[in-house]
C-alpha cells in the first residue's frame, strides 16, 4: 500500500472490483458512489509521522460532476462538514455546491482516528487539499499524476478564508436531518436499560418475566447488564419499571461531593514536596462538570446474517467499531458504525455505551433496537470533566517569578506547562482516585490548569504591585500570546479602564493562554452581588488566533460558543453526588447557561495569520474566561475566588 | 386503546395508543416526524416544542390526549411548497446553528414570539427564549436570527399591505 505522499488513483466503474480495504461493503460503496473516479492520497503530517502513520484522503469524482470527499471525522456541530467541502472546492476550483462530504462511516470513510484534540483542521484539511489538488491536476493533465501538487496560497484563496455557513443548514431548519436518535428501521424496538442505584453496584438478581408481563417484547440479563425492549419507548419504560422493582443490588460506592477534595488529596499517587523557599502558595479546586450535549447518547443496532450495523452519535466511530467487535466476538469487517451528524459532544462522546447496549438488545430481540439515553442517564452514566485539585507555588523576587511549581491532582496534563518564561519550573500531573467516571472535555484539563495558573499570576502580580497586563508581558516571550493579549486589551480599553474608578461592585480582569497551537486572551467586566455571592458577566472582549483562518464565520461561532459554555462552569455548573449517586441529574438542578446569561456585550477579535498553518478553533477559546472573571471579582470586591464554579 | 384525532401539519391524522404517552413520542415513533427532539423530559430545554393551535407546547410533557381535536404544527409543517418560513430562512442565513439539535424548537418558539411581538427588543428576545437551551451555546447567532426574522416578516407584511392598497 503506498504511504507517505504517494497517490493512488483507482478507476471506479459500476460492477468493476475496486481496490478497497473494506471487503464486505464493496457493493454498498458502488451503489452509493456510482460511476466515476476515486482518488486516494496518503499524506503524512508531522504528528502522523511520529506515529508512523499517514492520513488517507479520498475524493470521488462522479460522472454527474459531483465531487465527494470522504473522512472518518464526524460532525457534531463544530463544522468539519462545511470546512472540508470548502477545502476540496478551493483546490478543485469548483463551486462549493459541487462538493459533498461523507463523514464517519467505517464502511465508506478512511480511519481518520477520533474526532478530538482540534485535529480535523491541522490533520484532515491539508490531506483533503492535497487530494483535491492532485485530482484537479490529474483531470486537467490528461490523467497524469502529479506527485506534489501545488496548493493554493492563502492570497489566492477564493473559498477558504471566506465566511460560509453550514452546507447542511436546510436539513436542520426543516427538521429533515436525521440525528442518531431519529434513525428508525422497520420492526425496530425501543430499548431501556436497568441502571444501578450507585456507581459500581453489582446486580444480584432481577426478574425478567416482570418486564415481559409489563409489555416488553424482549428482556435480557448479561452480567450486570439488564435491559428490555418494547414496541414503543413508553412501553419499554413501563416494562423497565416493573423489572427494576424486582432488582436486587449489592455494594457500590459511597462517595460524597462534600469530601471530594480531601479524597483526591489523600489518594494522590505521589506526594509532591513543597517548593523550596516559596513566597506564595495557593490551592485551586474545580468541580466535576458535564458536557450535557442537547442530544443524549443514542444508537440503533441491526443484525443481519451475523453482521452488525450501528448508527450512533460518537466522536470515535472506528474505536466504537473495535469495542463492538470485541464485545460480540466479531471481525471488525463484520461491524459497521455509521455516525449521522449528531447533537453535540464537546469531548463527551468518545465512547459507545448506547451502541453496545442497543447491539446487545438487538441480538436478544432478533430485531433492530434503538437505545436513546434519558437526560438523567446522560447526567449519571456518561463521563465527566474530572474535578481538579491544583497546588500553585512560586518564588517571587524583585517583581519577577524566579521559581514555579504547579501540581494538578486528578484532572490531567493538558495545559499544564506555563507559557511564561520562568527560569526554574516544575509542573506535574498526579493521578488520584476519581470517585466519578473521568473523561475528555473541550481542552480537557487545560480549563482547570489555565484557570489556576492565570488566577495565581494575578495574585503574584498584586504581590509585585504590578498591573496584571504589565506583569504578564514582563514574563511573556511568546509573540503570539502577546499579540492576542494586546489586541484584546486595546479593543477593551484595558489601560484607560484600569485608570478610572469602577462603579460599585463592578470589576475588570484579564487572562490569556495557549493550547493546541492556538492562542487566546480575554478582558471582562463583571458585576458582583456581594450579599448573594453571585457574579454576572457584563462584557467580554476575547481575541483569538489559530493561524490562517479557514472559515472565519465558523471560527467566530466556535469562539462565542466556547466563551458561553465556559461561563456555565464559572457561574454554576457542578455535579453533586451522595453515596455514589449523582443528585442533580436534571437541567432544572444542573443549571447550564441560558439566553439571560448573555453579557451585555460580547466581542470576538479574530487575528488572521495567513503565514501560519491553520489550527483548530473549537477548544482553546474556552480557557480564558474563568481566570479573567476570577480576576474581575477581586477587582470588584477584593476577594479571590479559587474555585470553579467561582466561590468565595 | 383509545383513538385520538387531530390535524397535523394541515392533514387529518389519527392514532390508536395509550392516552398517557407523551405527544413527542407519538409524533416521533408513530408518525415518523422526528423534527421535535427529546432533550430533557422535564420541559427545561424546549427542544420538543410544537405549536398547538398556534401556541408553543412542550410535547415531551404533554400527553397525546391533550392534542386531541386540535391543530398541531411541527417543524416539518412550517415550510410551504418547499419555500422556507421566514424564521427558518433567518436561522439558515444567520448561521444560527452549530449541532442544530435545538434549532427546530428554537424556530417554533421564535415563530410564536413574533406572532405576539413582531418587533421584539433584545431584552424581550432573551426573556422569551430563556427557556430554550442550546448547549453549543450559539445564543448570539440565535438572537441575530430572531432579529433578522422579525425584519423579514415586517417587510413582508409591509409589502402585502402595499399590494393590498394597490388592489
Amino acid at each position: 500500500m503506498p504511504r507517505n505522499d504517494a497517490f493512488e488513483p483507482d478507476r471506479f466503474e459500476l460492477f468493476e472490483p475496486p481496490c478497497y480495504r473494506f471487503e464486505f461493503t464493496r457493493r454498498q460503496l458502488f451503489e452509493t458512489l456510482g460511476a466515476g473516479w476515486l482518488v486516494t492520497v496518503w499524506v503524512a503530517d508531522a504528528q502522523a509521522q511520529e506515529r508512523g502513520e499517514s492520513v488517507e484522503a479520498r475524493i470521488h469524482l462522479g460522472d454527474d460532476g459531483i465531487f465527494t470527499v470522504f473522512s472518518g471525522k464526524v460532525e457534531e456541530g463544530q463544522g468539519p462538514r462545511t470546512e472540508l467541502a470548502m477545502a476540496a472546492a478551493e483546490e478543485l476550483g469548483v463551486p462549493l455546491e459541487r462538493v459533498r462530504v461523507v463523514l464517519g462511516d467505517t464502511a465508506r470513510t478512511p480511519d481518520d482516528w477520533i474526532t478530538a484534540g482540534s485535529r480535523t483542521t491541522p490533520q484532515i484539511v491539508p490531506a483533503v487539499r492535497r487530494a483535491a489538488a492532485a485530482a484537479r491536476g490529474w483531470l486537467s493533465g490528461g490523467k497524469r499524476l502529479i506527485e506534489n501538487p501545488r496548493l493554493r496560497e492563502p492570497s489566492e484563496w477564493t473559498i477558504l478564508g471566506k465566511g460560509h455557513w453550514r452546507t447542511e443548514a436546510r436539513g436542520i431548519v426543516t427538521g429533515a436531518h436525521r440525528y442518531p436518535s431519529d434513525i428508525a428501521l422497520d420492526g425496530m424496538l425501543y430499548g431501556a436499560v436497568l441502571r444501578p442505584p450507585a456507581y459500581g453496584a453489582k446486580l444480584e438478581a432481577v426478574d425478567l418475566e416482570a418486564a415481559k408481563k409489563a409489555g416488553a417484547a424482549a428482556a435480557i440479563r448479561d452480567g450486570d447488564f439488564a435491559a428490555c425492549a418494547a414496541r414503543t419507548s413508553f412501553e419499554a419504560r413501563r416494562a423497565l419499571e416493573a423489572m427494576a422493582a424486582t432488582a436486587r443490588w449489592s455494594g457500590g460506592q459511597k462517595h460524597n461531593h462534600t469530601e471530594l477534595f480531601d479524597h483526591l488529596r489523600s489518594t494522590a499517587k505521589e506526594k509532591i514536596p513543597p517548593l523550596a523557599n516559596r513566597t506564595h502558595h495557593a490551592e485551586f479546586r474545580t468541580a466535576y462538570i458535564q458536557h450535557a450535549p442537547m442530544e443524549p447518547r443514542a444508537a440503533v443496532a441491526e443484525w443481519k446474517d451475523g453482521r452488525l450495523t450501528v448508527w450512533t452519535g460518537t466522536s470515535n466511530p472506528f474505536g466504537v467499531r473495535t469495542d463492538l467487535a470485541r464485545a460480540f466476538g466479531l471481525r471488525e469487517t463484520d461491524v459497521r458504525v455509521i455516525v449521522p451528524d449528531f447533537g453535540g459532544g464537546f469531548g463527551g462522546k468518545h465512547t459507545g455505551e448506547a451502541a453496545l447496549e442497543a447491539a446487545r438488545l438487538a441480538r436478544e430481540a432478533g430485531r433492530p433496537v434503538k437505545v436513546r439515553w434519558t437526560r438523567e442517564e446522560e447526567f449519571r452514566w456518561a463521563y465527566y470533566r474530572p474535578a481538579a485539585l491544583i497546588d500553585a507555588e512560586a518564588v517571587l523576587e524583585g517583581g519577577r517569578i524566579r521559581a514555579w511549581q504547579f501540581t494538578n491532582y486528578n484532572s490531567g496534563a493538558a495545559g499544564l506547562q506555563t507559557p511564561y518564561a520562568i527560569p526554574d519550573r516544575r509542573e506535574k500531573y498526579v493521578p488520584a482516585d476519581s470517585p466519578l467516571r473521568p473523561g475528555s472535555y473541550r481542552t480537557l484539563a487545560a480549563t482547570a490548569n489555565n484557570f489556576a495558573r492565570e488566577a495565581f499570576m494575578e495574585e503574584l502580580a498584586a504581590a509585585a504591585n504590578a498591573d496584571p497586563l504589565d506583569f504578564r508581558l514582563a514574563h511573556l516571550e511568546n509573540a503570539r500570546i502577546r499579540a492576542v493579549l494586546e489586541a484584546a486589551c486595546q479593543r477593551f480599553g484595558w489601560r484607560q479602564r484600569r485608570a478610572v474608578r469602577r462603579a460599585p461592585n463592578r470589576g475588570i480582569g484579564l487572562a490569556c493562554g495557549t493550547e493546541k497551537n492556538s492562542v487566546v486572551a480575554a478582558c471582562v467586566e463583571v458585576e458582583v452581588d456581594p450579599k448573594a455571592r453571585t457574579v454576572r458577566l457584563v462584557e467580554i472582549v476575547e481575541a483569538f488566533e489559530c493561524g490562517a483562518l479557514l472559515n472565519p464565520w465558523n471560527t467566530r461561532s466556535q469562539v462565542e460558543g466556547c466563551i458561553l459554555m465556559g461561563l456555565g462552569a464559572v457561574l454554576r455548573e457542578e455535579i453533586l453526588f451522595e453515596n455514589g449517586r449523582v443528585t442533580n441529574a436534571r437541567f432544572s438542578q444542573y443549571r447550564v447557561p441560558r439566553f439571560r446569561d448573555l453579557p451585555d456585550k460580547l466581542e470576538v477579535v479574530l487575528l488572521d495569520r495567513k503565514d501560519l498553518p491553520s489550527a483548530g478553533a473549537g477548544e482553546t477559546p474556552i480557557i480564558a474566561l474563568a481566570p479573567a472573571m476570577a480576576a474581575a471579582v477581586f477587582d470588584a470586591i477584593g476577594v479571590r475566588p479559587r474555585t470553579l464554579p467561582l466561590r468565595w | 386503546m383509545p383513538v385520538f384525532r387531530f390535524i397535523l401539519n394541515g392533514e387529518p391524522r389519527q392514532v390508536d395508543t395509550f392516552d398517557a404517552r407523551p405527544l413527542l413520542e407519538v409524533l416521533r415513533e408513530d408518525l415518523q416526524l422526528t423534527g421535535a427532539k427529546y432533550g430533557c423530559g422535564e420541559g427545561q430545554c424546549r427542544a420538543c416544542t410544537v405549536l398547538i393551535d398556534g401556541a408553543p407546547v412542550l410535547s415531551c410533557i404533554t400527553p397525546v390526549r391533550a392534542a386531541a381535536g386540535r391543530r398541531i404544527t411541527t417543524i416539518e409543517g412550517l415550510a410551504k411548497d418547499g419555500r422556507l418560513h421566514p424564521v427558518q430562512q433567518a436561522f439558515a442565513q444567520e448561521g444560527a446553528m452549530q449541532c442544530g439539535y435545538c434549532t427546530p424548537g428554537m424556530i417554533l418558539q421564535t415563530v410564536a414570539l413574533l406572532e405576539k411581538t413582531p418587533a421584539p427588543t433584545r431584552a424581550q428576545i432573551l426573556q422569551a427564549l430563556n427557556g430554550s437551551l442550546c448547549r453549543c451555546n450559539g445564543y448570539p447567532r440565535i438572537v441575530a436570527a430572531v432579529e433578522f426574522a422579525a425584519r423579514i416578516q415586517r417587510s413582508m407584511t409591509a409589502q402585502q399591505e402595499v399590494v393590498h392598497a394597490a388592489e
